[in-house]
């Protein structure tokens, strides 16, 4: 896909509030038909991001293209191939299901008998065909989601942006959006999405862009940042009652690994050969698991175990 | 360095009309309970007053006092129909429902929302106006050969408090904010605008200080109109009001751009 045609380009963005850089230097692009994810803790910039490149706030510099138009001069035009899921449901609690898609669409210039011709589609693309006149307070947490994610495609836009959308959610109305957003990739939409989920990022991203505090500090497909970043294989050592004797054994096992971290009554092991741990481990009561490595390792390898304030 | 602004957008007419429609569909859904309040709140202190107060004042310049204070009314319903929904609905859209955010996510802009609240304020206004004229013209207190010019300036009216509101709007952090907005201008106003009795009661002084309010200005067109004949100084109060509304609504804009578009 060549640069023309990305519906997302981002180059060099910086953002400043006051003496505090929230975005710094991050460059992006985001051709059809793929999921760039942001992921990051708390302050790394997701949202900020988001915010510039939808023309809601200016930046110090850099420069972006949406849907091939300069932000923030057109920013307006473009929204128009955008297609918006906001971190907090904004759904209007004043109207029923369909009356909020309606409402919507006009937004977007659509006609009265384009939009009624969109809403059932919608509905059941949501699965929320059975509550199109049910209230927004009366819906549950997911099927205000799902209603979100239908609003925001009611013009068939070409880009989704979709910030924390599964944030609050039970693991059954994650899989349903997940599947729903998977679907929307294979009929070519282009996604942009900010989480902390790593499963979610895993799941749905092609490309994954890891940030912190403003700044890119990794990117890659998920198998590639686990492959670069960080070795294949993960012990997890869970501290018993015996204090002394597992931080004997610890020690013990220090030389099998490549790298250690303890976050607070777990020791991560991180190594290439899980066989000479696995040797030493026998016979010994400690509990333990041996697993693949993941992104959540790489994150948390790249970003650090402390805790990030809001 | 200077602050980088997310450059100001003009509001398009076409566009506000969509937030428009979406507040009046919204209204809708409440429309009968809502006119009702929006006419039987002043026409218990219409009748109220005026027969209560009537049977003490019978005679304030020239009338009977009931229908001194019918354009008085008027004018004060609009004034307040406005004012709530510019700043309690208008802020309940904006920080409350998100409603505003929900819409900036889609091709309008802030400028074309804050024309579409502006508009709408005063259409809602507009009806808890008309509504009372509509009443005291078949009683008889109002009269129907200047209605066409009176209907409009209502919405005029209307429209000058709605900008005045937006401004309170673009600056409260809560409700609570609303309170010094009522209590150190609306109601105070109300008092010295020549809704209840007539400004020359007031001393010299209040009386050609009271005339720079935007309120006495609006009586001093409903009140005429709604009497049946021509406003005096009709050009200079319509000036007036269009200029200040104008003024506010650059200022509410300016002021929610800083907001929400920082």
């Amino acid at each position: 896909m060549s640069h023309e045609q990305a519906l997302l380009e981002v180059t060099a963005l910086t953002k400043r509030y006051g003496e505090q850089t929230v975005v710094d230097g991050l460059s992006l692009t985001l051709p059809a038909g793929r999921c760039l994810t942001l992921l990051g803790p708390n302050g790394a910039g997701k949202t900020t991001t988001l915010r510039c490149l939808l023309g809601f706030t200016a930046f110090d510099s850099g420069e972006i293209r949406l849907a091939g138009l300069p932000v923030p001069e057109r920013a307006r035009e473009a929204r128009a191939s955008v297609g918006v899921v906001p971190q907090a449901d904004n759904l209007d609690p004043d109207f029923t299901c369909t009356e909020n898609l309606l409402v919507y669409a006009r937004y977007f210039g659509l006609s009265r008998r384009e939009a009624r011709a969109r809403v059932p589609e919608l509905l059941s693309f949501a699965g929320l065909a059975h509550k199109a006149d049910t209230l927004v307070p009366d819906l549950s947490g997911g099927m205000k989601r799902r209603l979100t994610l239908a609003r925001a495609l009611i013009h068939r836009p070409r880009l989704l942006v979709l910030d924390e959308p599964t944030t609050g959610l039970d693991p059954q109305a994650r899989h349903l959006i997940w599947e729903r957003l998977r679907q929307l990739l294979r009929e070519g939409i282009a996604i942009l999405l900010t989480t902390h989920f790593m499963e979610e990022a895993e799941r749905l991203a092609d490309d994954i862009v890891i940030m912190d505090r403003g700044r890119k500090i990794a990117e890659g497909t998920p198998h590639e940042l686990i492959a670069r970043e960080i070795e294949p294989n993960v012990v997890e050592l869970y501290a018993g009652r015996d204090e002394a004797a597992f931080a004997a054994l610890v020690t013990r096992l220090r030389p099998l690994f490549s790298r250690m971290e303890r976050s607070g009554e777990t020791v991560f092991g991180y190594c290439h050969d899980p066989a000479p741990v696995l040797a030493a481990l026998e016979g010994n009561p400690q509990r333990y698991l041996l697993r693949p490595a993941n992104l959540e390792d790489v994150f948390l390898k790249l970003t650090g175990r402390e805790q990030r304030e809001e | 360095m200077s602050h980088p602004r997310v450059p100001a957008e003009r509001p398009n007419l076409v566009r506000a009309f969509t937030v428009w429609r979406r507040n009046a569909l919204a209204w809708r859904k409440f429309a009968i309970s809502s006119l009702l309040g929006n006419l039987i709140d002043p026409m218990i202190m219409l009748f109220g007053l005026g027969t209560g107060l009537g049977t003490l004042i019978t005679n304030v310049e020239g009338k009977a006092y009931l229908v001194f204070l019918v354009p008085g009314m008027i004018t004060f319903t609009t004034m307040n129909s406005a004012s709530f929904e510019a700043l309690y609905s208008a802020f309940a859209r904006m920080q409350i429902q998100k409603t505003w955010e929900a819409i900036l996510n889609t091709p309008l802009s802030l400028e074309d929302i804050l024309l579409g609240e502006l508009l709408w304020a005063a259409s809602k206004s507009w009806m808890a106006g008309a509504a009372i004229v509509l009443v005291t013209t078949l009683a008889g207190y109002c009269s129907a050969r200047m209605l066409w010019a009176l209907l409009p300036v209502i919405f005029l009216v209307g429209i000058t408090f709605a900008a005045l509101g937006l401004i309170m709007t673009a600056l409260a952090r809560t409700y609570d904010f609303f309170m010094y907005w009522f209590t150190l201008f609306i109601t105070p106003m109300g008092l010295l605008s020549g809704v209840f009795f007539p400004l020359s009661t007031l001393p010299e002084l209040i009386r050609t200080l009271a005339l720079a309010l935007p309120l006495a200005q609006a009586i001093s067109l409903v009140r005429p109109l709604a009497e049946g004949h021509a406003p005096e100084h009709a050009l200079a109060s319509v000036l007036y009001l269009t200029i200040l509304s104008a003024a506010a609504f650059t200022l509410a804009l300016r002021l929610f751009r800083r907001r929400l578009l920082g």
